[in-house]
């Protein structure tokens, strides 16, 4: 428990010593969110429909690249490689990571949704609290997504790549840009296993008005279990013996 | 326990498609300083990860303070400097430390003898990033004596540094010796050898000689090590051929 939180906190000083990271994982959703608006201006139901999920899905986006890169330079500067040589065992190095960015995720979805609900009127039928308990579910979601896919790149060239590859087909598929049931059969098949269709499912029902219902409580349940399958998955490619 | 902190018998280790150590014999006596000395490319880096147990081994055995090498125990008693300084750029040089001493398990006590040692005080919050690369690879060494562990393996620890430094070091190196640490060191410059206890001398994966300064000097009949080390190139080759 000692060397997670040593870890987390190292994670953080490392962000502290980079303020244009910062600066741009915490300004950056909120710009996007004042475009949205903006570019819906006459259609405000447009907006109010967009809002809540895409505040719950910056930081899954963030939070995987971040995490893919960050974790690809452990492994190329030869931290990683000591670490492993320490008592340090790998679920403090990942459960580290995780709180970290839970800790950076949840600032930025406290900011979006100060803005969206402070300032430019958005609404959800349930509190903005469970929205932004769901964003960070979302960023530790990403993280351990973006640590998995960190193991298949080479190089910060690559590593970049996999948020095109990896994400951008889940954005477009998760029902965000065309309901799900509008989709081609094959496409909802694909659809229905990207683990992003579960988030934006849960987000969509965050701002109805109607009851939560089961099928909520099984999205978080997928979130959650891909979380840890990922983590699991990616501790495996954390090798202490390598070739 | 034995006198030996480090045993390895008839290990062999293939990369790529390339065996870089043909079945290496030897021991490292405990509380000595041990230099592993030889050309780039002659396998010494790869033999320290099997000490530390981050190789993959293709046969044969190594017991570091007896028991296999890579138990987890080993872990809390064995430091690892790494060629390449593994640290953050983007921390100063405390951050670093405070985070290994924490991983490491002990105090923030250690940090300032561990700083003196190497050499960096006053440059305590410098972020690493912006160190010279003597420097950075002296903070890298630093994480590694934070636990005072029993066996030291260190790859190329003095690579850079100015002579005084390099003189400090080897000085530093003792010390933690007599305290009753075993240090394995790596080397590619044949001048360090005269600063060790013991020498092992390794060539395109294969062990050429191991003993004293003295020993190794007496058996070639050779004024230098340097002359030595071609000696016994020379010696080996005449017995392939």
């Amino acid at each position: 428990m000692r060397r997670t939180g040593a870890t987390a906190l190292r994670v953080l000083r490392q962000l502290r010593h980079d303020p244009r990271t910062v600066g741009l994982l915490l300004a950056v959703p909120c710009v996007l969110q004042v475009l949205v608006h903006e570019l819906f201006d006459d259609r405000p139901r447009v907006f109010q429909s967009l809002g809540v999920p895409l505040l719950g899905l910056f930081p899954f986006v963030a939070m995987f690249i971040v995490t893919s890169i960050t974790m690809l330079r452990e492994r190329v500067s030869g931290t990683l490689e000591r670490l492993l040589t320490t008592p340090l065992a790998r679920f403090d190095l990942l459960a580290g990571y995780g709180l970290a960015f839970a800790v950076v995720a949840a600032a930025q979805a406290t900011l979006v949704s100060l803005l969206s609900f402070g300032l430019l009127g958005l609404e959800s039928g349930h509190s903005a609290a469970s929205v932004v308990a769901m964003a960070i579910a979302n960023a530790v979601l990403g993280m351990s997504l973006g640590l998995f896919a960190s193991a298949f790149a080479r190089t910060e060239f690559q590593a970049v790549q996999f948020m095109p590859a990896f994400v951008l087909p889940q954005i477009l598929l998760c029902g965000l840009l065309v309901p799900r049931e509008e989709m081609a059969g094959w496409l909802q098949a694909i659809s229905a296993v990207l683990p992003l269709t579960y988030a934006y499912d849960a987000l969509a029902r965050l701002a109805s008005d109607a009851p939560l219902g089961a099928r909520f409580w099984f999205d978080v349940l997928v979130v959650v279990g891909v979380t840890v399958l990922a983590l699991v998955l990616g501790a495996g490619t954390l090798r202490r013996r390598t070739p | 326990m034995s006198s030996a902190a480090i045993s390895i018998r008839g290990l062999r280790v293939v990369r790529g498609a390339r065996e870089v150590l043909h079945g290496i014999d030897l021991d490292v006596d405990a509380g000595m300083v041990t230099g592993l000395l030889g050309p780039s490319g002659s396998g010494k880096t790869t033999l320290m990860r099997c000490v530390v147990g981050a190789q993959v081994v293709a046969g044969g055995a190594v017991t570091v303070l007896d028991l296999p090498a890579g138990e987890p125990v080993l872990r809390e008693r064995v430091g690892y400097q790494t060629q390449a300084p593994s640290v953050y750029a983007d921390l100063s040089v405390l951050e670093n430390l405070w985070y290994f001493a924490a991983i490491l398990g002990v105090g923030r006590e250690t940090i300032a003898e561990a700083i003196s040692v190497v050499g960096l005080s006053g440059l305590e919050r410098q972020l690493a990033g912006t160190l010279s690369g003597g420097e950075l690879a002296r903070l890298s060494l630093a994480a590694a004596l934070l636990n005072a562990p029993d066996l030291l393996v260190l790859d190329e620890p003095t690579v850079g540094l100015d002579p005084v430094l390099r003189r400090d070091l080897w000085g530093t190196f003792h010390r933690l010796a007599e305290r009753g640490a075993t240090l394995l060191v790596s080397s590619h410059v044949m001048d360090e050898a005269d600063r060790c206890d013991r020498l092992l001398l390794l060539r395109d994966g294969h062990l050429l000689a191991s003993g004293t300064p003295e020993e190794l000097r007496g058996r070639t009949g050779a004024a230098d090590l340097d002359a030595a080390f071609l000696a016994l190139v020379d010696e080996a080759g005449a017995g392939d051929a």
